[in-house]
């Protein structure tokens, strides 16, 4: 396979999960406005921060609102990280990995780009917000289906996999980063509304509200919501199973290819830390902490790959 | 306007019966509801936007990818038109291969005063770097995408032979892909000839043609300039179906001489290239030095032996318009026989008198650029107003040799499916041949329509849309 072709895989699924993780953390951020009373525009501080567009937001728009906060999220081409962006950044790589993709996932793919730019072509009204964002992950999940139904597992599969699972693990971490003060216990003031509804609010932002009462028979704890979202290996957006995931892919790589790369020792050592660690160690450590450090070592893995592979060079 | 009256109906006779290859067609025609027929029309460009069979539009920013229109009535050519038109072809095509074997080695057809040595050797096609050297089995233009029109019923001609990188083979398998999934009934009643085996034998016949240097079996790949190239689905859509990598001038380098392509493994070679860039991109070493578009070095590692580039640099001279006019006595030349398919009439405006008659005549005639394609640059003088011809005249007379100039030909039609029914439309055909130890010519091609009432300019660039062709088994 050509570098370049494993490299536009890599980035047509971390931008395909990018679109999926934003549409989902507008989401959540809607659902906090409809159950606060008062100004809601503040919550969307940390939604920008989640997604990791707060400094380049300010760069276009003087104040923060909620409207302009949904809309360069979405629909902004301004933004690389806007569904819309990471929608056409998608299809450009499927379009240029067009001979590596079965027809189904190619057509699945530029479907979602048909749909969406019309869907996203003016400003979406209030109202129309559940339909919109309904429609993203619905055509996203697509794409998935196609690709999950029709896919050779061979290193076509294993790149596309790293790419969903590095960005995977970012997008987790970075709500983990964002909100992680919510989920210390010396500050949690336990029992309290507006913690239920920020960690709940967490959850929903990594589509988990329903599957962590099932794991954890409704009890909402920080302690349980951190380990839930890092160390659950059961959870599939939590940082354990997006290594799991990683370090597997990688490992069909090295049996392919005959070869390691220093992207094999970065991933499982990572995966090591994440299995043998508890959420009292980690808690310990900083959770601040061990986020930041984590973020880290994700881009630098992420490095690692594209070095190994030869995507650029 | 005002010719299509007169345009030769390829569908039906004069006495409103269907001519012969179209009476099974024109009977099923005629028990179809239209309603029906419409938004079967419509599905087939919603196949086509979901497929993403879209071509790029230079200039246009806002939509930078468009659809070429399909019509679904389809261009039928019995089996008898076919052989003769298919026995033209071939003659025509092994006169280009030997046309240039000899004006890049000998120069025989100089020598022997039948066309100008000054029209070759001050050509921009013409390659001096190819002199003396012979490609891979001798073939130069391994892929020849020939442009015919009819005027009649036995008057067909060759308007031009597109052998550097002919392009749309891809839309004739997707048409009849489409008209396969939507009509299958019509393929019970017709005997059609396939065509879908074309990327499958132009993967053996690129193969066959490996260079000397190849050892065991020849890596293929197709050389793409990238998304944005304005032909990128049919790259990638021809890479696809062949079954061989897609690259781009990025992913090559020269590696111990040979053309290595950047593998998630490391640097493999590769034998074959069907580029689909132009000479002047191909080797910023050689050519044009700012070109990002090729590989530095790959023309030394061709002239020695080590890779086969198809078609070859340095072909576009055989199918410069200029040389067009020269083709009936090319053909002569190196067959020893009259050409079968014959050319346009053509002025050379470079020459003194016709020039004169040109400019004269330029209401009456079609004038083309000698360099120039898809449509642009040209004069359509029966459709083109005073003001217009004034100004082109200025540029005639400024750069004569830059122009020729034809007659209008009153081209054949095929009806095309519109609100009201069908109407008559203005046709073009290009088959498509591929040149190896042999040659072999897909049936059928691209039938390319002018979707615009009386309109001649076929091209997908002009507004043009295409149909599928189809040739009887009789």
């Amino acid at each position: 396979m050509l570098g370049r072709t494993a490299n536009g895989l890599y980035w047509m699924f971390r931008y395909i999960e990018r679109a999926e993780n934003i549409a989902r953390l507008i989401d959540a951020g809607l659902r906090m406005a409809l159950t606060r009373s008062g100004s809601t525009d503040e919550d969307w501080d940390g939604v920008l921060q989640s997604a990791g567009v707060r400094e380049d937001f300010d760069e276009v728009h003087e104040k923060l609102t909620s409207a302009d906060a949904i809309d360069y999220l979405l629909r902004d081409r301004a933004n690389p990280s806007s569904v819309m962006s990471c929608i056409d950044f998608a299809r450009n790589n499927a379009r240029m990995v067009r001979t590596a993709l079965t027809r189904e996932t190619w057509e699945a793919t530029n479907e979602c780009w048909i749909e969406l730019k019309l869907a996203l072509s003016k400003r979406v009204k209030p109202a129309d917000m559940p339909e919109v964002i309904g429609t993203i992950k619905r055509c996203t999940a697509l794409i998935r289906g196609a690709f999950h139904g029709t896919m050779l597992r061979d290193d076509i599969y294993n790149f596309s996999r790293i790419g969903t699972f590095i960005e995977r693990a970012d997008n987790t971490a970075r709500i983990l980063d964002v909100k992680y003060y919510v989920l210390l216990p010396a500050i949690a003031k336990v029992g309290s509304s507006l913690d239920n509804k920020q960690w709940e609010s967490i959850l929903r932002s990594v589509s988990a509200h329903r599957s962590y009462s099932w794991v954890y028979d409704g009890d909402y704890s920080p302690a349980n919501i951190a380990d839930f979202l890092i160390l659950n290996d059961r959870m599939p957006r939590s940082l354990g199973y997006s290594y799991d995931k990683i370090v597997s892919n990688l490992g069909y790589l090295a049996k392919l290819y005959g070869d390691n790369h220093a992207a094999h020792e970065t991933a499982s050592a990572t995966l090591m830390l994440l299995r043998s660690r508890t959420m009292d160690d980690i808690m310990e450590q900083g959770l601040h902490e061990f986020i930041e450090e984590f973020i880290v070592h994700n881009n630098r893995l992420g490095e690692e790959i594209s070095e190994g592979y030869r995507f650029y060079r | 306007m005002g010719n299509t009256p007169l345009a030769f109906d390829e569908m039906m006779n004069a006495d409103t019966n269907p001519r012969q290859p179209y009476e099974n067609y024109h009977e099923w025609y005629e028990g179809q509801d239209r309603a029906r027929l419409i938004a079967k029309s419509r599905d087939a460009e919603n196949l086509f936007r979901k497929t993403g069979i879209t071509f790029a539009v230079y200039g246009h920013e806002d939509s930078s990818e468009k659809l070429i229109p399909f019509d679904i009535i389809p261009r039928i050519i019995s089996g008898r038109e076919w052989r003769k038109l298919a026995q033209g072809i071939e003659q025509r095509v092994i006169a280009l291969n030997a046309f240039l074997d000899d004006i890049y080695h000998k120069q025989e057809i100089i020598k022997a005063g039948r066309v100008p040595r000054e029209l070759i050797e001050r050509n921009v096609a013409f390659l001096p770097q190819m002199i003396g050297f012979k490609p891979p089995g001798g073939v130069y233009t391994h892929i020849v995408g020939t442009d015919i029109v009819r005027t009649g019923e036995d008057q067909f001609y060759v308007l031009e032979d597109n052998a550097r990188t002919p392009s749309g083979v891809s839309y004739m398998l997707e048409n009849r892909e489409t008209m396969m999934q939507m009509f299958p009934e019509l393929f019970h009643l017709n005997k059609v000839r396939p065509v879908e085996d074309y990327p499958k034998t132009l993967r053996q016949s690129l193969a066959s043609l490996a260079p000397p240097g190849c050892s065991g079996k020849p890596r293929v790949a197709v050389l793409t300039p990238g998304i944005f190239n304005s032909a990128y689905y049919e790259h990638s859509f021809l890479a696809d179906m062949m079954g061989v990598e897609l690259v781009e001038g990025s992913d090559l380098r020269v590696v111990d001489g040979k053309v290595k392509m950047r593998t998630t493994r490391g640097y493999e070679a590769i034998d074959v290239l069907y580029r689909r860039v132009d000479d002047d991109f191909l080797d910023p070493l050689t050519f044009r030095p700012d070109s990002a578009l090729g590989i530095p070095g790959i023309m030394d590692v061709y002239k020695a032996g080590n890779i086969t580039i198809a078609n070859a640099p340095g072909t576009g001279i055989s199918d410069d318009k200029a040389i067009y006019s020269y083709m009936p006595e090319i053909v002569e030349f190196y067959t020893g026989r009259k050409a079968l398919l014959e050319n346009v009439p053509t002025w050379r405006c470079s020459e003194e008198d016709s020039l004169k008659y040109v400019l004269e005549h330029l209401s009456e005639l079609v004038v083309k650029e000698v360099h120039g394609s898809g449509g642009y640059g040209m004069l359509v003088g029966p459709t083109a107003s005073k003001k217009e011809c004034a100004a082109f005249a200025e540029k005639l007379k400024a750069r004569p040799s830059n122009y020729i100039a034809q007659p209008t030909l009153s081209l054949s039609t095929v009806p095309i499916l519109v609100n009201k029914g069908i109407a008559p439309r203005h046709v073009d055909l290009r088959p498509y041949v591929l040149v190896s130890d042999k040659v072999q010519i897909i049936p059928g091609g691209l039938t390319r329509v002018a979707l615009k009432e009386g309109s001649l300019v076929v091209n997908s660039s002009q507004g043009g849309g295409t149909k599928d062709t189809w040739v009887l088994e009789d």
